[in-house]
């Protein structure tokens, strides 16, 4: 058993002792930098369903956004970013971040994929390759791939199931609210001897045993367990069940944070929402899910505690929605929407990507707000500068024919 | 054929074609494997779950609970704007002591537990068990899902109306039954959609309905009518020609307007039209449509009708399904070989998926001995359940287990539905969730049986000798049931 898990805190500080000495005589300055890089934590937070970007950082400066939206328009609502750009109402805590200088937006961003479809342009935002079915594993496996040749390091997805993005050929854990489990009790024992020649199952109940273990410290000072936040609307009671649907997520915000504080925790962590396909009735949808979302964002800053000056997260969806609002108080799939780049290790600054206005000229094919800043480019610079993957290998392995899509740097 | 063949194509038969062995199952699959499934196929369709609401019936119990959320969200609008006592917290201090909403609302929670529970029950006592997964492969293949809480309400009778009498008919008829259905028509918004030009779409433009004077302009404004392209896009990117399938932004558009006008009977439409699906003429959008290429002449219904039974005939829809159908029973990636039969049999039928069903039980892939596909968490439930002969009495017992394992009941995350790949289903959290579930399923499952024979009724030949070791040391019935639940060959198909 005691080989599948992750190595404790005791036996880690022994094993720094019996090397200290060696390793402070020939290279200090080495250690000192990658013990700062063995701190850095990434979080990507993929919103499913087509995010509105126009209602995430709603451009109230912009002259065109109040006729194109219509009664959808959030206008005075908007919590004042800058002359240009609010944010929804619901997103308070990312707000209070932003004035912190530790949240910005993309307010124009796209995959490089056009089709309008969410299996497709989720598979490209996932598999972070130049079009559809060209990838079958996820950026963010490749490059914890990439960085596990330079430290040890760990990647876990929060959900019952793996989402494409950490899916590869490093194995990487996934974790979900529910019951402890005792990993020394006899049938884990025995299923691990079952699985020995078992390629799927086997690795997969030694992580999933593993991240058990960790998991009953990083939640042990949890209470209740956070209830599924991709179920059906709440049925009764509205302000009180969207009360609880936020507390709910800011629950899980703080057991993911609890996971990385952990000694050999995970560095790197993807998570989803759903439900964000706001084709009816979208003011009310949207003031839920960004309500969840703002929650979740809470949640992470408030329980990496000293550790998110370490941390960047990463919010993004697979496509943006019309400019204009359809025929059922709602918007169908469209292009450019808003990511967030949110994180203590962030330096201020104003939007991220330039603005190409809602005019109607600017419009992708006159329906959608125009893409400035491919995906990739923000995702290559966070993992460049932040992470320390080395550039090379960004641009060969972990984002191949992404040569168009230029790093951004600076963001931290 | 030898024996050990015979033996190991009964397995297979009860537990890639089925939904896993009951005991004594594979005994009967035995004399003729082939045959015992191809019996299974029949004309009138799949089994029905026990129950029997109709769509209609439900949606009526729907409007009566949003009449009730309406009242009293009126009730408390003037109770906060009267009561000068209201908590600290901005909430009335006062509730009523029976919520009327919450009475309905748990009414409502409570008929999708009973219909995901008969379904359970019916895949788990059937003796059919092909024909129940043929069913279960078209209700994921055309996904309406709880996410959204008024199709909830209907994706058990959807699945009843609309899927299970066409399984083994024409595709284009299940196509037309699952298209106009209420639960799809709520599930992606076409009951809203509107043609911009239409006269429904005039008349709100020009004031609205009068009379109602408590709407204002800013209301009326708001009430922005017209197209929603969600159901069209979904039919062509999901139900029939699949995303690479030759259609373009255009196509989506001309399909949504030539679909305005479907929706399900309001209030103003006739009482025997309540619940069900309608045309509203006055919706639909004037004039031909262009639709990949083929033009479409200006009319009612029969627009988006003549549409759909061009989308079911084309041969990219042939290709799409089929490999679809392929993916889910065989493996994750089948061989091309296999698909072509499917799509040769689909062909030549004209889409009769009775003939398609034939195929793949003749299909000499689909008798691999691998097992390629990881079950899906429905399925390894299932199959638990069949292996232990027991029956869920309470959907109170299965549906959290199944969240917990990502699957939550009627629940599909997207209107891709399910995910059918091994990857998606075998995290490292799953499998420790699932055997938390078979640890604490086997205790009362297994009563006084020897878990030593359960595990050969449940595998038959598909028993390795590793299993079998470690079931007959296991230290109690309980402990070997469990194991057998887990073993690499009950985890897969």
């Amino acid at each position: 058993m005691n080989a599948l898990m992750t190595p404790t805190r005791r036996g880690l500080l022994a094993g720094a002792a019996s090397f200290g000495l060696a390793l402070e005589l020939i290279a200090v300055p080495a250690i000192a930098a990658d013990a700062d890089l063995a701190r850095r934590k990434v979080i990507v937070v993929i919103c499913r369903g087509g995010m509105d970007g126009l209602s995430v950082a709603p451009p109230v400066g912009d002259s065109e956004y109040r006729g194109l939206r219509g009664a959808l328009a959030l206008n005075d609502a908007a919590l004042p970013l800058d002359g240009t750009f609010g944010l929804h109402p619901a997103l308070t805590s990312v707000h209070a971040l932003a004035q912190a200088g530790e949240a910005r937006i993309a307010p124009a961003i796209a995959t490089p994929d056009r089709a309008r479809s969410h299996f497709e342009a989720q598979d490209v935002l996932e598999t972070g390759a130049a079009g559809v079915y060209s990838a079958a594993s996820g950026w963010l496996n490749r490059a914890v791939e990439a960085l596990s040749t330079h430290r040890k390091i760990d990647a876990l997805s929060v959900g019952a199931t793996a989402p494409l993005i950490l899916r590869g050929k490093v194995q990487t854990a996934s974790w979900s609210p529910g019951r402890t489990v005792d990993a020394e009790a006899r049938l884990p024992t025995l299923l691990q001897d079952l699985y020995r020649n078992d390629p799927l199952l086997g690795p997969a109940l030694a992580r999933g045993l593993a991240t058990e273990v960790m998991a009953q410290a990083a939640t042990a000072d949890m209470a209740a367990q956070p209830a599924a936040m991709t179920g059906p609307a709440p049925t009764a009671g509205g302000a009180q069940a969207l009360r609880q649907g936020r507390d709910a997520a800011r629950a899980l915000g703080v057991s993911l944070a609890g996971f990385m504080r952990e000694p050999n925790g995970p560095q790197v962590a993807a998570i989803s929402l759903d439900g964000f396909d706001s084709h009816a009735n979208q003011a009310g949808l949207l003031n839920q899910r960004l309500a969840y979302m703002d929650g979740a964002l809470d949640g992470l800053h408030a329980g990496l505690g000293p550790e998110w000056k370490n941390t960047v997260v990463l919010v993004a969806t697979e496509f943006g929605r019309t400019a204009r609002v359809n025929g059922t108080a709602g918007t169908d799939h469209g292009t450019a929407s808003t990511a967030l780049v949110l994180g203590g290790a962030l330096k201020k600054g104003g939007i991220v990507g330039d603005w190409p206005t809602l005019k109607q000229n600017a419009l992708f094919e006159n329906r959608d707000l125009a893409p400035t800043l491919d995906m990739r480019g923000l995702f290559k610079g966070v993992l460049a500068e932040h992470m320390g993957v080395d550039r090379a290998v960004l641009e060969s392995k972990v984002f191949p024919d992404s040569a168009a899509a230029k790093p951004v740097l600076g963001l931290v | 054929m030898t024996l050990a063949d015979q033996d190991l194509r009964a397995a297979i038969a009860a537990t890639r074609f089925g939904l896993g062995a009951k005991p004594g199952e594979i005994a009967e699959a035995r004399r003729d494997p082939q045959g015992w499934l191809r019996e299974q196929i029949r004309r009138e369709g799949a089994d029905q779950p026990a129950g029997g609401e109709t769509s209609a019936q439900r949606l009526g119990e729907f409007r009566e609970y949003q009449q009730e959320q309406r009242t009293a969200r009126l009730q408390q609008t003037s109770m906060a704007a009267t009561d000068a006592n209201a908590g600290a917290d901005g909430q009335p201090a006062a509730m009523p002591a029976r919520d009327p909403v919450k009475v309905v609302g748990n009414m409502l929670r409570q008929d999708i537990g009973r219909d995901f529970s008969a379904r359970t029950q019916l895949a788990v006592t059937t003796e059919a068990a092909f024909r129940e997964r043929w069913a279960n492969f078209w209700a994921n293949h055309f996904t309406v899902s709880a996410t959204k809480v008024i199709t909830g309400t209907i994706v058990g009778p959807f699945e009843s109306e609309a899927i299970r009498p066409h399984v083994f008919g024409r595709f284009a008829d299940l196509l037309g039954a699952v298209e106009s259905h209420p639960a799809m028509l709520t599930y992606l918004d076409q009951v809203q959609s509107i043609g911009p030009n239409s006269q429904a779409a005039e008349y709100l433009k020009t004031g609205g309905p009068r009379g109602f004077g408590a709407a204002s302009l800013q209301q009326v404004a708001n009430r922005s009518a017209g197209l929603n392209e969600n159901l069209a896009r979904e039919i062509l990117e999901l139900h029939t020609v699949g995303i690479g399938g030759g259609y373009t932004q255009g196509d989506v558009t001309e399909f949504a307007r030539a679909m305005t006008g479907l929706s399900i009977g309001g209030p103003r439409d006739p009482a025997s039209a309540a619940g069900t699906a309608v045309f509203h003429a006055r919706a639909h959008e004037p004039g031909e449509r262009m639709v990949m290429g083929v033009r479409y002449r200006a009319g009612g219904d029969d627009q988006a009708g003549a549409i759909l039974a061009d989308l079911a005939a084309k041969p990219a829809t042939a290709r799409f399904v089929c490999a679809k159908i392929a993916r889910h029973f065989v493996a994750d990636e089948p061989s091309p070989a296999l698909v072509d039969r499917l799509e040769a049999a689909w062909t030549s039928s004209k889409g009769d998926l009775a003939k398609v069903a034939e195929a793949l039980i003749a299909a000499p892939e689909a008798w691999a001995p691998t097992q390629a596909k990881f079950k899906t968490p429905y399925e390894f439930i299932v199959s638990s359940y069949r292996a232990a002969g027991a029956q869920p009495t309470d959907f109170q017992r299965i549906a959290p287990i199944l969240t917990a394992l990502g699957q939550k009941p009627f629940s599909a995350p997207s209107p891709k539905g399910w995910p059918e790949d091994a990857q998606s289903w075998a995290a490292p959290d799953a499998i420790v969730k699932r055997m938390q579930f078979a640890q604490a399923f086997s205790g009362a499952a297994v009563r006084d049986r020897d878990p030593k024979t359960l595990a050969a009724d449940a595998l038959g030949a598909r028993l390795t000798p590793d299993t079998a070791k470690a079931v007959a040391r296991a230290e109690s019935r309980a402990e070997g049931f469990a194991l057998l639940l887990m073993s690499p060959e009950f985890q897969r198909r």
